[in-house]
């Protein structure tokens, strides 16, 4: 009886192990950047376990992934972060015949994303968006008047930021998004590697910093929700989120995204595997389901940033696809402009006027 | 002859214990921080260039040695930054230490003077938090001290306040959280010291002639110093590297070296100047940790001799 139970019980595990092995996928990707029910939806598909774990900056998710060893099958880089990670040897090239799903990708988003990853060889789509700014419209409207208007004056006019400090003001913690905006305000090619041009953005960031609650790159979608805060520069799905977040809690909190008239960073999310991936298949799996138009049309109505799936696109919420803040017309999509990634001693640069910034030091 | 060197290593073996953990666990990573921090930044997996291969033969050591740098300390030097943090995680650290001890001292006094029947309650009450990680309670000091948190909507019910204050991202709710993070660990160290005190001394103090506040300054406040210092040292070391509870309670404003670290680790992918940072913090909390082993060893000599 009891050598029975042994075998029974080795027998067990290694099933166990068997699957453990072949029928999992770790997927590390930016907060609230997904609907949980898709992560269901894939298990009961596919019969993979997947492991859902969040992150909210690139420089974090690059510090992981050069330090080697992740752990991680599918991860979500920038595209102007995966540029260098490819050039580093953190990814590998993708296996397109185990995507048939990828006839659905947008051919104009291909040829954004291809700047970055030639040929698409290493990374497909997941979302993109602008990083412009989030408003308490009742908050700011008190404060500035009802047409406070649609200019990044609202961030970086010493005269109208000073007006919003008492009702709360938080900014992405992330240098190489905010300084170029800053530089892009002053009329400076926003894309300049430039250190000079750098500490230029650099100086215009100290001179609100005063104002500033908090710099931070994910509190602000609660922050914003609840009326913690009145004015984010934060990523356009985020504050929608947060616009959702406040309607659904009928708390009197009205929320409104801004792509600034001046022109705003355009970013797109890719989803690449690590070179030291363990779960391989799974992964290309994980990235063909993903591809699939129900799904990732799921993903954008739930999280409100838009995809890089063109066959997607009739199956969006009117209230997404016809949101110019988020399918952002023709007309828009020309003011906006695309960063390249920083060399290590640019980044440096960038890094240390950032800590001024944020430190005053 | 066996049983002798066996007993002769039972013998020794209090002390090979500790030094085998402090070689494990203390000087292996500082020796492997140490190296990272002499080697040259490379962006790649990993951010540096290995300086540290096998060494084949002298003149492989030798130009293994060339390939160490000093680059990563000119940085820390040419920079007034890495300074200021540092300066400014001391003050930091000074201060949540003062107010620990200012909480904590008349906490433990109280505990050590309670009856002997409740004093296991209390000290399980100062127990008991521990059993929460203390990240779900900073997050927990987060939920209280937002502008639509806990304190302030109590505070509004009460009319002392009418608009609600601005409590978190402040350098107050950094001190808050250290001090409440770290005041067990003055309390502990403390009542333990306070505890052992034989209370015929203080009755010998009174009978003298001795007022309570003088029978408490001249005999129980000098018999608890080595509690004092434990705790002192327990809340210092650790609040001088804190970052998690500036990152997740401060503002922008609060510079630590702690933070610092960690954007050079997470910004920059410098490991080198990381390690560079990290060794110089080590070196630096080294002198307060030598100096307490000493008063240490000073204070049980002086015990073996009362003895």
């Amino acid at each position: 009886m009891k050598k029975f139970a042994l075998v029974a019980l080795s027998a067990l595990a290694t099933v166990a192990v068997g699957t453990a092995q072949a029928q999992e996928v770790r997927v590390l990707n930016w907060s609230d950047y997904i609907d949980e029910d898709l992560l269901e939806k894939f298990t009961d598909e596919t019969g993979i376990k997947i492991t859902y774990d969040v992150f909210d900056s690139n420089e974090v998710l690059e510090a992981k992934l050069l330090a080697g060893n992740s752990g991680y099958d599918v991860v979500v880089p920038s595209a102007s972060f995966l540029a260098r990670q490819i050039q580093a040897g953190v990814f590998q090239q993708l296996d397109q015949s185990a995507l048939p799903n990828s006839v659905h990708l947008w051919d104009e988003i291909k040829a954004a994303t291809a700047s970055s990853d030639p040929g698409n060889a290493y990374s497909i789509n997941y979302m993109w968006g602008t990083t412009g700014i989030g408003v308490n419209v009742g908050m700011v409207a008190e404060r500035l008047g009802d047409d406070y208007g649609s200019s990044w004056d609202l961030i970086f006019d010493v005269d109208k930021i000073s007006k919003l400090s008492d009702c709360g003001v938080h900014i992405l913690d992330a240098p190489t998004e905010v300084i170029p905006a800053a530089m892009n305000y002053l009329g400076l090619d926003p894309t300049s590697q430039d250190p000079a041009d750098i500490e230029k953005g650099g100086e215009l960031l100290e001179s609100i910093r005063p104002y500033v609650t908090k710099f931070h790159s994910s509190e602000y979608i609660d922050a914003l929700a609840n009326g913690e805060i009145c004015l984010a520069l934060g990523w356009s799905g985020d504050v929608f989120i947060a616009l959702y977040e406040a309607d659904d809690a009928d708390n009197g909190v009205t929320i409104e995204y801004i792509v600034p008239d001046e022109g705003a960073l355009m970013w797109f999310d890719q989803m690449a595997i690590p070179t030291d991936a363990g779960n391989v298949e799974e992964a290309h799996v994980f990235l063909n389901f993903i591809m699939d138009p129900e799904n990732i049309a799921a993903a954008t109505n739930y999280v409100y940033y838009a995809n890089g799936n063109v066959t997607s696109q009739p199956l969006l919420d009117s209230e997404v696809i016809d949101d110019p803040a988020i399918y952002p017309p023709a007309e828009t999509q020309e003011s906006l402009y695309v960063l390249q990634p920083y060399p290590p001693r640019v980044q440096r640069v960038v890094t240390r006027t950032w800590t001024r910034v944020v430190t005053g030091s | 002859m066996m049983i002798r060197a066996v007993k002769g290593l039972t013998r020794r073996l209090p002390i090979i214990i500790p030094f085998f953990w402090l070689f494990v666990f203390f000087l292996t990573p500082f020796f492997i921080v140490l190296q990272i921090s002499f080697a040259e930044f490379e962006y790649g997996q990993p951010p540096y260039v290995p300086n540290f291969r096998k060494v084949e033969g002298l003149s492989d050591f030798f130009t293994q040695l060339q390939m160490m740098t000093l680059y990563s300390y000119e940085i820390l030097l040419s920079d007034n930054l890495y300074w200021k943090a540092f300066l400014s995680s001391l003050r930091i650290a000074a201060v949540a230490t003062f107010f620990a001890l200012l909480i904590g001292y008349p906490l433990a006094y109280g505990m050590a003077r309670a009856p002997r029947s409740i004093q296991p309650i209390l000290l399980m009450a100062i127990i008991l938090p521990f059993w929460t990680s203390y990240l779900i309670r900073i997050y927990a000091w987060k939920a209280i001290l937002q502008k639509n948190g806990f304190l302030n909507n109590v505070l509004i019910k009460l009319s002392v306040i009418t608009e609600p204050l601005t409590l978190l991202s402040t350098p107050f709710a950094v001190y808050l959280g250290i001090i409440y993070t770290y005041l067990p660990f003055m309390v502990l160290p403390v009542y333990s010291s306070l505890e052992k005190i034989d209370p015929s001394y203080t009755e010998a103090a009174r009978d003298l002639g001795a007022s309570g506040f003088t029978t408490f300054w001249r005999v129980i406040v000098p018999l608890s110093l080595p509690g004092v210092i434990a705790g002192c040292f327990l809340v210092f070391i650790p609040a001088m590297g804190e970052w998690v509870i500036p990152d997740l309670l401060g503002g922008s404003g609060t510079l630590m070296i702690g933070k610092q670290l960690a954007t050079e680790l997470f910004n920059n992918n410098d490991w080198p100047v990381a390690a560079a940072v990290a060794v110089c913090m080590i070196v630096v909390l080294i002198v307060p940790i030598v100096v307490f082993q000493r008063v240490q060893e000073r204070d049980q000599l002086r015990r073996q001799q009362e003895g």
